[in-house]
Parts: structure tokens; sequence; C-alpha cells
């Protein structure tokens, strides 16, 4: 079934994001709480200055290359939930390499370079046991990739207080900082690296790429949507799955990378900050397809940014964001659903 | 360790574990049913911060309660409607509905953080206590541990023991036969959810208004129970006697890890705190692996007694869920 | 129970399944309703039993009219069908099944339950323990389950799919011996079926549907070329024949045995040449489908040995017969042989060779439209597959077949299509047959396989005739072995 566009696709979707405000405004009306003035903080929050808007990119750039590697698991018919480990995983390894390259004489744009490659790595292998644990133990790969994301936290709260730790205090605050010359560049006086931001677009364009554009795709869509036609067609059904398990993973292990490289220059507990289920939701709010997903994904970054003013200014809870991100994504499911009611469909030549 | 604070921890054990208990069961009968309700996680964490706030504004214990159930109901109910009438992927309503329930409860719990509420005491039921081992174990808990007690039994009997108790399962095993004998299926799923539902919203106040009283946002440390609910009714087999086992394991693994720390320096505390998870993995392996395609080939070509004896016990570890779990109803 | 059914009339787009059918069955009569696959029997028996409502068309029960919308309708009425596949659950026992659905109070009251199954089971002779689990059943014991839980809740019609596929002999006595023990009784039943001695042993009275009609009716003392005259009538003109002397041997099968959960297969030893083309006869359900699945590498044989080109193949992998050459097209098309959700482009894309790492979009489109036009199918290559007519999809798995295949495996390659269509595919066939390759195919229509086999091979309950020259051997022939007589005494 093609996405659906199409003039009532169109007129559905803006429903939907009306209903979103609808609610959103309903549940801040219930909190006591200013609906107009919350959406002004967040707007102006977000996008008020040359800086809050260097800030959602720096947000945007692990949620693009995190969703961008679900666009390929969902191509597949996966659902990867274990995302988030798989940041953590690259994240980890980043950190790892790091500090092994940290005090070794390599230029720095080789250490971070290596950095970078060994995040990709690292989730790549964590997503990999996911996939491995479905194809071979028959373990969905929701629960699976749940129970490595608690893992994988643990690993990283292990690290940091344990063989990781800061000499003397070991701390939630995470692993010792890295020294500035083993950071992305960033722009100057903002967080934003530009180097961060080509390697999301990087990853998007790949995907798109491969997507679109590549016999692989087409297979891995086929894949996705017949696994049995597919194999019967002469598709190595397993073998493609386990690539988009490991394609997905490296982006998210790129994602882990920048986290650690260009945002928090250190292995904190929860780096994965949630942008591998906010990259699912973003995934299902674009219908699972790349095109308007940088965009959409933007929207998103904005309004987690912009809600940080919230807990300062109206003394409301940052979550606030989530609850508008996850409306919209209920309210367009819904819209799909009483679409898809409305077009009954002839009953075809039976047999 | 004293026996007195064995007995004493254990007690304990089983009172924590009364929330997940809840949660289970519920669960286990929503997806007996056919329906899976993945918004568990952010449920609990809904209802816990509804229902303690209830609790902290009208002074009752029992509305509190109640207004966890009605939560729990609500999104279920959510769930179902889009699954089964409006025919969208159960898995994605209740992902999303996971995550918003999480954020609902923060957003609208902040103005509740850190009071102190309301706490169900412990009630001992006299003269059973003072029975050696037993007493102290079983009955000086409080209410709520009672009736995740009682809950597991009833809710094994209902399914097991009762002519709609068969009725639940033929519904999520092979819909079409239960169809033409008479029993209106999506009616029944819609139900179940919601009955479901309502348990799963019950283990939210048994968080906020026993187990870990109060409401502390973020760190209120009941992130996670949902999705080990969730491992624990597949693990369960689906059947509540089963789940209430795997509940109970879980968190007598937890507090054996915090036993055991200081004893055993050299590993982390995070690895015993964490530990379950793994095992959550492995148990869910243990649990499906008989079914997959390659075990079956390799058992093919081995001698028939070593076949025979490892089917025998892969036969008793499989947990094979309810046929039709996920799948809307189609009349045609 | 008397049933009369007048004028029923159902179509399914321009299929008309049941054409005017009119029908009366005397109360306690066992009728038979006879017909090859696609003459319309099950679709009269799912309007008779509420799981279809006809286009038109009036049903009557003991003189009075009756309103049928849905299975519960019917199961109030007193109607109840007994499918080829039972509808039970599986992982519930016996007698749970038996009291399920069955109005009662909280508990389930089994012990009354316990009481009317073994009595009945006692009356029809019939052995089955109420504790066993109903997925350790064999089928034959699954419908006796389900006959007397319909026979308990009082049905006086009874309505029996193909009943004796897939069950032992014994067990087909001891059905046919409650069978009539019910039909004493005074309710009616009917027996669909394909199977020409147990309808001719068991029915008092035939009727003979064909392409959506009813073609005529017989009481006994029955006539076996008559019965088999009216369900498969006259050969149809179907263009030429091809005559190839055969090439080399492209495919062995020796003492091949494959088993499923309902049937043993074989033990089958046959061989397939370059240019050759196979017909696999029988009804539906008689096996067909497993050997040549088994003949693609999607089923290993329990025993025997195949070789492709004289190389053995056995247990090698789907994928490992197909880079020799096997080409497999399956029966069902949107289940296991087309991708809904993509279009007829991305379809000939997935099954090409790919050039390069991006797909020519231009070409790959251009390519579809020839293949489009080569194939008569009624679409663009814009046109997502799920919404072509069956016929047209049935036409682009043919155009998704590779070429320069070896060996052309195909599941009922012109099911649902017209009759130009059938000749117009078959004259594709052959052109492949002509550049070298052996096709072995399965197909429920007679004229089909008769037409453009050179050797046929019918299947009867898992049973495997000896290869038959399509030549000489006649309808009457191969509709008798398709019907269960005719084959040599012994164990099944």
């Amino acid at each position: 079934m093609r996405p659906g566009v199409g003039v009532s696709g169109v007129a559905l979707r803006l429903g939907a994001v009306l209903l979103a405000l609808l609610f959103t405004t309903g549940i801040l009306l219930v909190a006591g709480a200013p609906p107009l003035e919350a959406y002004r903080q967040i707007v102006v929050g977000s996008l008020g200055s040359v800086k809050k808007i260097t800030d959602v990119l720096v947000a945007w750039v692990p949620l693009v290359l995190a969703t961008s590697g679900l666009l390929v698991t969902f191509a597949a018919g996966l659902w990867n939930i274990g995302i988030e480990g798989q940041i953590t995983l690259g994240a980890i390894f980043t950190t790892g390499a790091l500090r092994l390259t940290m005090d070794s004489g390599l230029p720095p744009a080789v250490a971070i370079a290596a950095g970078l490659l060994a995040g990709i790595l690292g989730g790549a292998l964590w997503a990999l046991l996911a996939g491995l644990l479905k194809a071979y133990g028959g373990v969905n790969e929701i629960f699976g990739g749940l129970g490595l994301n608690f893992v994988a936290v643990a690993l990283s709260v292990w690290l940091i207080f344990g063989p990781w730790g800061r000499p003397g205090v070991a701390s939630m605050s995470g692993t010792e900082p890295f020294p500035d010359s083993l950071s992305l560049p960033a722009l100057a006086g903002l967080r934003l690296s530009p180097w961060a931001v080509l390697l999301a677009v990087g990853g998007f364009a790949l995907v798109f790429f491969l997507l679109q554009g590549t016999y692989f795709g087409l297979r891995l869509k086929a894949v996705g949507k017949n696994p049995r036609a597919a194999f019967v067609l002469g598709i190595p059904t397993v073998r493609y799955m386990l690539l988009a398990f490991v394609l997905c993973g490296g982006l998210g292990g790129a994602a882990g990378a920048v986290q650690v490289t260009a945002v928090y220059h250190r292995l904190i507990p929860a780096i994965s900050s949630g942008y591998g289920y906010l990259g699912l939701m973003v995934a299902m709010l674009v219908n699972y397809q790349p095109t308007w997903m940088p965009l959409v994904a933007f929207f998103f970054a904005a309004l987690n940014i912009g809600s940080i003013q919230l807990p300062i200014v109206l003394k409301l809870d940052s979550s606030l964001a989530g609850v508008l991100q996850g409306a919209l994504v209920l309210f367009v499911l819904g819209m799909e659903g009483v679409r898809r009611r409305l077009r009954r469909p002839r009953v075809r030549v039976g047999e | 360790m004293s026996s007195e604070a064995l007995l004493i921890g254990l007690a304990g054990v089983l009172a924590a574990a009364a929330p997940i208990v809840f949660a289970t069961l519920g669960e286990t009968l929503t997806e007996r049913s056919g329906v899976i309700n993945l918004s568990v996680n952010g449920t609990i964490l809904l209802a816990a911060m509804a229902s303690f706030g209830v609790a902290v504004t009208t002074g009752s214990l029992l509305l509190g309660f109640l207004t966890g159930m009605l939560v729990g109901a609500v999104v279920a109910l959510v769930v179902a409607g889009f699954g089964i009438s409006l025919k969208q992927s159960q898995v994605a309503v209740g992902f999303v509905l996971t995550l918003m329930g999480r954020d609902l409860a923060y957003f609208l719990g902040n103005p509740f953080m850190g009071l102190s509420g309301p706490r169900l005491p412990a009630l001992a039921i006299p003269l059973l206590d003072g029975i050696p081992v037993l007493g102290p174990l079983f009955f000086r808990q409080d209410l709520l541990t009672y009736l995740s007690f009682v809950l597991i039994f009833a809710t094994w009997a209902w399914i097991f023991r009762t002519r709609p108790g068969l009725s639940l399962i033929s519904v999520g095993e092979r819909p079409a036969a239960a169809y033409v004998r008479g029993l209106r299926v999506n009616r029944m799923r819609y139900l179940y959810a919601m009955v479901g539902g309502a348990l799963v919203g019950l283990a939210g106040p048994a968080f906020s208004l026993s187990v870990k009283a109060g409401w502390k946002g973020t760190i209120s440390g009941l992130d996670g129970y949902g999705w080990i609910a969730l491992a624990i009714t597949i693990f369960g087999g689906w059947n509540p006697i089963r789940a209430a086992f795997g509940a109970y394991l879980f968190v007598f693994l937890q507090w054996l890890g915090l036993v055991l720390q200081p004893s055993l320096p050299g590993v982390p505390s995070q690895v015993l705190q964490v530990a379950p998870f793994p095992l959550m993995i492995l148990a869910l392996l243990l649990v499906n692996i008989g079914n997959t395609e390659w075990v079956e080939r390799t058992l093919a070509a081995l001698p028939d007694s070593t076949r025979l004896f490892i089917v025998r016990v892969l036969r008793s570890l499989r947990a094979s869920p309810p046929a039709a779990l996920g799948t809307p109803f189609e009349k045609e | 129970m008397r049933v009369d059914l007048r004028q029923i009339h159902k179509s399914f787009g321009p299929v008309h399944a049941n054409d005017g059918i009119s029908l009366t069955i005397p109360a306690g009569s066992i009728q038979g309703i006879l017909g090859e696959n696609g003459a319309g029997k099950s679709t009269l028996m799912k309007i008779l039993s509420g799981f279809q409502k006809a286009d038109s068309g009036e049903i009557w029960l003991d003189d009075r009219l009756a309103q049928i919308d849905s299975p519960q309708d019917t199961g109030r009425l007193g109607i109840g069908m007994l499918h080829q596949d039972p509808l039970d659950v599986p992982p519930m026992r016996v007698i749970d099944n038996f009291l399920l659905g069955k109005d009662g109070g909280l508990r389930p009251r089994r012990g009354q339950a316990r009481a009317a199954l073994s009595d009945l089971s006692l009356r029809f002779g019939f052995s089955l323990d109420p504790d066993a689990y109903v997925e350790a059943l064999t089928v034959g014991e699954r419908q006796q389950l389900e006959l007397l839980r319909l026979l308990w809740l009082g049905a006086r019609v009874l309505i029996l799919d193909e009943p004796t596929t897939g069950i032992s002999a014994l067990q087909k006595e001891a059905l046919f011996a409650s069978l009539r023990k019910v039909s004493e009784e005074g309710r009616t039943i009917i027996f669909v079926s394909h199977k020409l001695e147990e309808v001719e042993s068991l029915c008092h009275r035939v009727a003979v549907l064909r392409r959506g009609r009813l073609v005529g009716e017989a009481v006994p003392p029955y006539s076996t070329d008559r019965l088999v005259g009216m369900m498969f009538g006259r050969v149809i003109s179907l263009g030429s024949r091809l005559e190839t002397p055969p090439g080399e041997r492209v495919l062995e099968l020796d003492d091949v045995i494959v088993e499923d959960r309902r049937m043993t297969v074989g033990p089958v030893s046959l061989h397939v040449a370059r240019q050759e083309v196979i017909g696999l006869a029988g009804m539906e359900g008689s096996g067909q489908q497993l050997l040549l699945r088994a003949c693609a590498g999607l089923i290993r044989p329990v025993h025997g040995r195949i070789r492709l080109a004289g190389e053995n193949v056995l247990g090698r992998s789907y994928h490992g017969f197909l880079q020799r050459g096997v080409g497999f097209m399956p029966a069902a098309r949107l289940e296991e042989g087309l991708i809904p959700g993509l279009d007829l482009t991305e379809h000939f894309a997935l099954t090409q060779p790919p050039s390069g790492v991006m797909i020519q979009r231009e070409a790959a489109q251009s390519r579809a439209g020839t293949q489009i036009d080569a194939f008569h199918i009624k679409g663009t290559p814009q046109s997502p597959v799920e919404d072509l007519s069956g016929g047209n999809q049935q036409r682009t798995l043919l155009a998704l077949l590779r070429d320069n295949l070896a060996l052309l495996l195909l599941e009922h390659p012109t099911r649902g299509l017209d009759i130009e269509s059938v000749v117009w595919i078959w004259d594709k066939l052959k052109e492949r047959c002509r550049q070298g390759t052996a096709i072995i195919f399965v197909s429920s229509d007679l004229d089909e396989v008769r037409h453009y086999s050179d050797r046929i091979h019918v299947f009867f309950g898992g049973r495997v005739s000896p290869s038959l020259p399509a030549r000489s051997t006649t309808v009457d022939e191969l509709g008798q072995l398709i019907g269960g007589k005719g084959w040599p005494e012994g164990a099944p």
C-alpha cells in the first residue's frame, strides 16, 4: 500500500495534528498551566535565537542517525526496540577507543575517527546479537532488544563507576571528560559541530539511497512485506534480516559516538538519552518512509529542546514534549485506522 | 544472616513482588484473549502517579487504588480500540502509549513530587501469623499483598477451571472455532483487555501507595517494571501460577543481589542489579528455542533416544503464545 | 429435517460460483454432492452453513423459509458443518472442546459432558479419550469429536466437507457406520466428496455440480461412468498438442516418501526429461503439492533419493535447488508468490539478476512494460500487485519465472483463468519446453492435465499411480483413479 497521500490523506493528517494539539492543550489545562504560554515558551526555547537553533541541531543529529537506522529495520519488518542499547554500546566503544588512543600520540583527527568507527562497530555488534537471538533463538526482537537495552545501561554504569571511574570520586556525572582536542570541533561559541551534522546528513543519505534506489533496499522491503514469498522468489531472508540489524546498529552506534565526542565529551549513564525510542516514534509518524524524516526529526528535536525551559519558567515538567510527540503519533495512527474503515475495500475475486 | 532476618527479607520479597504479580496477571488475561498490550510500563507509571495524586488530595487510599485501576482500564481500552476496531498494529499503539504514559506521568505528576501520602498499613492476620516460618512470611503482610496471593489462584482458576475460562482460551487460540460456537470474539477481547488493564493499573498504586510509597518523578525507580512484567508473562507461559513464580524469582534475585553485595566486593553492584535482565533473555531463549526450525531439523537427525529426551525437556519448558495473539479477528 | 435449496446464485466478480442451483434433500437421507474442484460445492455449503450469503435464492428448512446471516443462525436452526480442517481448539482437551460453546453456569459441567460423550462414542463405535489434547489427535479423531459435538447440540442437518481426506480406512468405516445410524434417526446428511466409491456406497442420492450448475442427479444403482461423465464433461478444444521426443533426464525420484502432519505421500519413483511435461492429477489434498514441493527442495523427504541431472540433491536447501536451474511457482499467489505493497516494476526488478547496485528506474519500468505486454497482464508497471485480479496475478507469477530453467514446477498454473487464457499461457509454457525446460505441474482440471502432459501421475490419498501416457489414457480411466477406484488393494 502506498503511503497515505492524496487529498483525503493530507486532510486526515492535518486533522490528526489538530487533535494532538487539542489533547495536549487539554492536558495543560488539567495541570493548571497556561497552554498558549507553554507553547510560546517551547517555540522561543527552540527557535528563539541562533544559539537555540544550533542546540536543536545538536539533538537532531543523533535522532536522525537513529531514525535512519530504524527505517532500515522497519523496511525489513522488524521492531528494533533494542536501538537504545545499540546507541549506548556505540558510546561505550567510542569511549573505550578514545581512552586507548588518548595518550598514544596519534593526531587527534585520527583518534576521533577511530572513536567514530569503534562506535559504529559497537552498535552493529549489539544489534547483531539481537538479530541472532531472533533468527536462531526464536526470541522476539522486542524483548531481546529490551533486555539488551537494560544490559547496555548496566554495562555503562559499571564502567562509569568501576574501571573507567573518575579517579577519587566515581560519580553519576560520568567518566573523566576528554580533553578538548578529542572532541569534534564545534562552531565558535556554540555546542554544535558541523562534522556531526555532516555525519547525520551522510547517514540519512546512505539510508535514503539504499532504500529508495538499490536492489538491496528493494529486497529488504520484500522481506519486510512478505518474508515467505520473498524466500520463494529466491531472497535469502535470514541474511537480509541480520544485515538490517547490523546496518541499524551501526547507525545507532554512530549516534552514540556523536553523543560522546560532540555533546557530552565523556560517557554518562543515560548517554542514549531516549533518542532510540524517540526515533521509533519519528519513524512511525513518517510512515516508515525517508522523505520527510529529517524535517519531522527536527520538529521533534525542537520540541525536546524547547521544553527544557518549561521547568524554569513555568514550573512544568519538560516531559510535555513527550506528551505532544506521543499524541501526534497516536492520532495519526488513529486517523489511518479511520481512513481504512471509511474506504471499505471491495470484495476481491474469490477462490 | 539470622533466620529471623531471612524471614523478614523473604516476606519483603513477597510484598515487593505484589505489583509485578498484578501486572503480570493482568497481561496474562489480556494476552490469553489474543490482545497484546505493550503499554504496561507507561500504564504503571501513569497509574502510580494518578493514584498517588488522588490519594494525597482526597486522603482516601481506596480512591487512590480505584484511580489506578481506572487508568489501566482506559489505556487498555485505547490499545484494544486501535487494535480491534481500527485494525492498527497492536505493537505500535502499545509502544506509543507506553512512552506517552510515562511522559504524562512525569508531566502531570510534577506538583506531587516528594509529597508524602497515605500508605497502606500492614495487617497481620491473627492466629495464622503465629505459625512458625509460614506466619511471618505470608500472614504479616498488607492488604494488597494478600490480594495478590488470592488473585494468583483466582486467575488460574478462572482460566483453567471455569466455563468462561475455556471460552477465553479458545478466543485467543482459534477465534474462528470460538466464533462458530457462538462466542462474541471481539466483545470478549475488549472486556479482557480492560480487565487485564485494570490489574496492570493496580500495580501502579501498589507501588506508589505501598511498596515504593510516594511519587518521585524520574527517580521513582518504577521505570522498567512494566517491561519485566511483559517478559514474565511470556516466561510464565500464559499460566498465572508459573507467571507468579517468575515474578517472585525476579524480585528474589534482585534482593539476593542486594544482600550478597557486601560479601562480593569484587562484583560491582550494577551487575547484580541488572543480572535478572540477561537471565530474562536466557529464559526467553529456553522457552522459545524448541520452536525454531533449525532446532527441529537438527533434532530430526539425532538418534531416537536422545531426541525423545530432548524433546521432552523442551516441551516442558515451551511457552507457546495463544495462536491468535496480536492478530485481529476477521469474520470471513 | 428436509432441506430445500431454491435458485441459489452466488458470484465472486466475474466468476459465477453458484448458478441457479435448486436441490431438494428429503429428511433422513444421505445426500452426496459430487464435483471437481471449482465446481461450486464449497460455496454452496458455505451458504448453507452461514459463512457466506447468497446473492439470491432461498433456503427452506422443513417447509419454513430460513433467515441465515451467520454461522450462529445456522447453529440455532440445527445445521452443523464439519469442516475438512475441523474448527476446534488444538491446545485444549477433547472434553473441553466438546462442551465449549454450550450454555451453562460458571463451572463447566464436565460430568454431564463426559457422560454424553461416552454415550455417543459408544453408540457410534468411536473411542475418544476425553482427557487427550486435541492437537495429539489424528484428523479422523478430530472429525469424530466434531461430529459428536454437533449431534449433542441437536444438529438436524449435518454437512460434511470432504470428510475422508486424511483418515484411515478403519476410521472411515466407523464414520460411515455412524452416518448411517444418524440418518436413520431422521437427521439429514450432506456428504460432499470427490471420491466416487465412497459416495456410491454411502449415499442415498447423488447430485453432481459442474462449473457452478447442477448438471444431474442420480439414485442407486449408480453407474460410475455416468457419474464421471457428469463430473468431468466433454473435452474442449485446447489447442494443438505438443509432441516432442524427450531428452536426457532432468529429475529423478527414487522411492521417495514425503510426510506432513496429515498425510504420507509415496513411496514414489518418477523421472522427467528435458522437454517433457508431467501432469500430477488428482483432487486437492491428495499429495501432489507435497511431492512437488519436495521436488523444489522446500520440503525434505523422509526417505528416498532425489537427483537433478544426475547429482544427488537430497537435503540441499531450496536456494540450492534454485541455483541448479529449478523454478517453482506456488499456488497461493498473495501469500507465497507475490509481495503485496510492491508494484509490478519492483517485482520484475526483484527476480532479475541485478545490474549493479542501483536500480535503473527507466530500464526496470520498460522491462516491466515488456513483460506486461508479453504476458497480457491487465495492469501498468506502477500497479501494486494486490490490485490485480486473480487471473492477472497468475500471469504475473508466470512472467516472474526465470528464463532457461532446467526444471519448472508449477502449482495450479491456470487456476482462476478463463479458457482463452489457459490456452495462451500454455503456449508460453510450450515455448519453454521447446527451449529445453522440463515441466511438472499440478492441476485439478482434468482437461488441462490430459491435454498438455506427456505423462500423468494420479494421486489419491497419498498414493501415486505409475506414469500413464496422456495420449492413450481416457477421461474415464483418469476420473476413476482420481475418485479412488482402480487402485491396487493394499495398505494406504
